[in-house]
């Protein structure tokens, strides 16, 4: 069983999206304006990650390889509009929040590429590990970021706010994004290179 | 009038890649050489705009008269994955040697966020351009602001392939090298961009 | 590993992903159409409860035209009308719900949805001087519009389109329960 648990812990350093894959790019920038934010997107990507390397992983053996890419992408939509479904009913607040953000994990390259590369090749329950190790450390990744952004830009952590005011707000706005990820994308490789 | 500001937002003031966020994985991955972004904005150019219009046809006279709206994204998704398949077999009849220039990028144009996000931006948001109230796009704005969208997702893209030639040229320090430089110098572009909010 | 490319296999494989995503999507949308309209409607019944005073009569939805524009509203027999009005702001759309009593007095507004710079704009949700300017405002006896356009109103510091779009907003929904009350709309 330990020798599986690596899938897991695969996903937040050595396969990790954000900052080794360079992968999922326009969520992790749109929707880490705060730690909440961010958490919040990881874990619905993470739902359709787990979902589609689960079906996709049983079904490869049985479609045609011409036809694969437009099937994996119609078992990926379905999952995203379930999950746009089951948000509109019972979290509207977060739906709103991540707006449309979320119809957009079908064509995040994780998701796709995850199981283009990796659950049409195993079984189900290593494809379930995977997707649950790389969607823990996109939403890892996601929640770190949105952290940094929010402590920076609006002097807060998950909305617990220590300051008065406001605080750089450049760091809520567009250029923050990109900043912040580009900074934290050389302290993440300084760590690997130590490693 | 109201045309022309909306080209104006679309380009400068909302720009997909700088602004909302759409589009980066290629922007990323494309834009080491100025010839490469040229070639693959054109791509992008032409199947944002038929997949805008053709989405938003299907999304008029098909999904929303029968109360089919929670089928946008599996609808808008196969339109689009369907359309570049027909881009590339067009392409790969009437112009081989543009096929093989954009070789790898245009099967990936299926899975830019950009055209499936225009694509339902476009029939979900409403705006108010000039004064008016605020509606929802018809046609004939739908298909000037997918167009102006990738003229600013090219501009983007040809300004950025730009500073990185010379990026690359230069003495960046070792942990900076290739991604995180590119991304500080897009959050720069970006800061330069925001001066142009609110002039629409 | 995977089944052969034929032209029986790809149509049989896309026919069957096809049935049963659409089995899976249709049963999903079936399960959450209740709580999703419930949703918006907690939603709305909240907003309106934040710009008109209590009440416990269910409030009536309607729409009306206003200049070209077409308002929507909710009518609360007794307390007065939630009109949703929407305006231009400095980054997209700035949409309020604007509480008016029965005697044509603002009791209070709240936005919607706006799109306004962060610490400038976005302030129209948070600065307190600025929203109390509009409970309990009388358009009768006071003009609606910022100090710098003549009005009696003060801007959001630094923030005057935003402030304009919202002042222009407010006295439109006026605009329209000036309608809804001439026309006799109102049937108790």
């Amino acid at each position: 069983m330990s020798s599986k648990l690596h899938f897991i812990t695969d996903g937040f350093v050595k396969n990790n999206p954000t900052f080794v894959l360079v992968l999922g790019m326009c969520p992790t920038l749109a929707t880490t304006t705060s730690a909440m934010n961010g958490l919040e997107m990881g874990l619905a990507t993470m739902f359709v990650l787990i979902l589609s390397n689960i079906v996709i992983s049983l079904i490869a053996p049985m479609v045609p390889d011409k036809v694969r890419i437009p099937v994996y992408i119609t078992v990926i939509a379905t999952f995203v509009t379930v999950l746009q479904l089951l948000m509109q009913a019972f979290t509207p607040a977060v739906y709103e929040t991540l707006g449309l953000f979320i119809p957009l994990i079908v064509v995040n390259c994780i998701v796709l590429g995850r199981a283009e590369g990796f659950a049409n090749k195993h079984n189900v329950g290593e494809s379930a590990l995977d997707g649950l190790g790389v969607g823990l450390g996109f939403t890892a990744s996601l929640t770190v970021i949105g952290i940094v952004r929010e402590i920076l830009g609006s002097g807060a952590v998950f909305g617990w706010k220590f300051i008065s005011g406001d605080g750089i707000l450049a760091f809520v706005m567009a250029p923050g994004a990109f900043l912040v990820l580009g900074f934290l994308m050389v302290l993440f490789n300084k760590y690997l290179a130590k490693k | 009038m109201e045309y022309f500001l909306i080209i104006v937002s679309a380009i400068f003031v909302n720009n997909i890649l700088l602004a909302q966020f759409l589009g980066i994985c290629p922007f990323l991955g494309v834009s080491n050489k100025l010839s490469t972004a040229t070639g693959m904005s054109g791509a992008v150019c032409f199947v944002i705009t038929l997949a805008t219009v053709v989405t938003y046809l299907l999304n008029r006279y098909l999904l929303v008269p029968f109360g089919l709206e929670f089928l946008q994204t599996i609808a808008f998704i196969l339109v689009i994955a369907a359309l570049v398949q027909m881009v590339e077999i067009v392409l790969k009849k009437i112009s081989p040697s543009l096929y093989q220039a954009l070789g790898i990028f245009l099967p990936l144009i299926t899975t830019n966020c950009a055209v499936l996000g225009v694509a339902i931006t476009v029939v979900t948001k409403e705006f108010a351009f000039g004064g008016g109230a605020p509606h929802l796009f018809n046609l004939g704005e739908a298909v000037v602001y997918a167009v102006a969208t990738s003229l600013g997702y090219g501009l983007a893209m040809c300004l950025f392939a730009g500073l990185r030639e010379h990026l690359a040229g230069n003495d960046v320090p070792k942990a900076f090298k290739g991604l995180p430089i590119a991304l500080i110098t897009v959050g720069i572009m970006a800061m330069a961009f925001l001066g142009f909010s609110g002039i629409v | 590993m995977a089944a052969k490319s034929t032209l029986k296999n790809m149509a049989l494989c896309l026919t069957a992903v096809c049935l049963v995503c659409s089995a899976v999507v249709g049963g999903a949308y079936a399960v959450t159409a209740d709580p999703i309209a419930e949703a918006a409607k907690a939603k709305t019944t909240a907003s309106i409860a934040r710009v008109l005073p209590e009440f416990t009569a269910e409030p009536e939805q309607g729409s009306i035209a206003v200049d070209g524009a077409n308002y929507s509203y909710y009518k609360v027999p007794g307390t007065g009308y939630a009109i949703i009005s929407a305006t231009s702001g400095f980054g997209g759309v700035l949409t309020l719900m604007v509480g008016i009593a029965e005697d044509g007095t603002i009791h209070n507004t709240t936005v919607l949805s706006h799109s306004e710079t962060p610490g400038l704009g976005a302030k129209c949700t948070t600065d307190e001087h600025f929203i109390s300017q509009f409970r309990g405002f009388d358009p009768a006896a006071k003009t609606l519009a910022v100090k710098k356009d003549g009005g009696d109103l003060d801007a959001i510091t630094a923030s005057t389109i935003t402030s304009r779009a919202y002042a222009l907003a407010v006295s439109n929904a006026v605009a329209a329960f000036n309608k809804l009350n001439e026309g006799g709309l109102d049937n108790e």
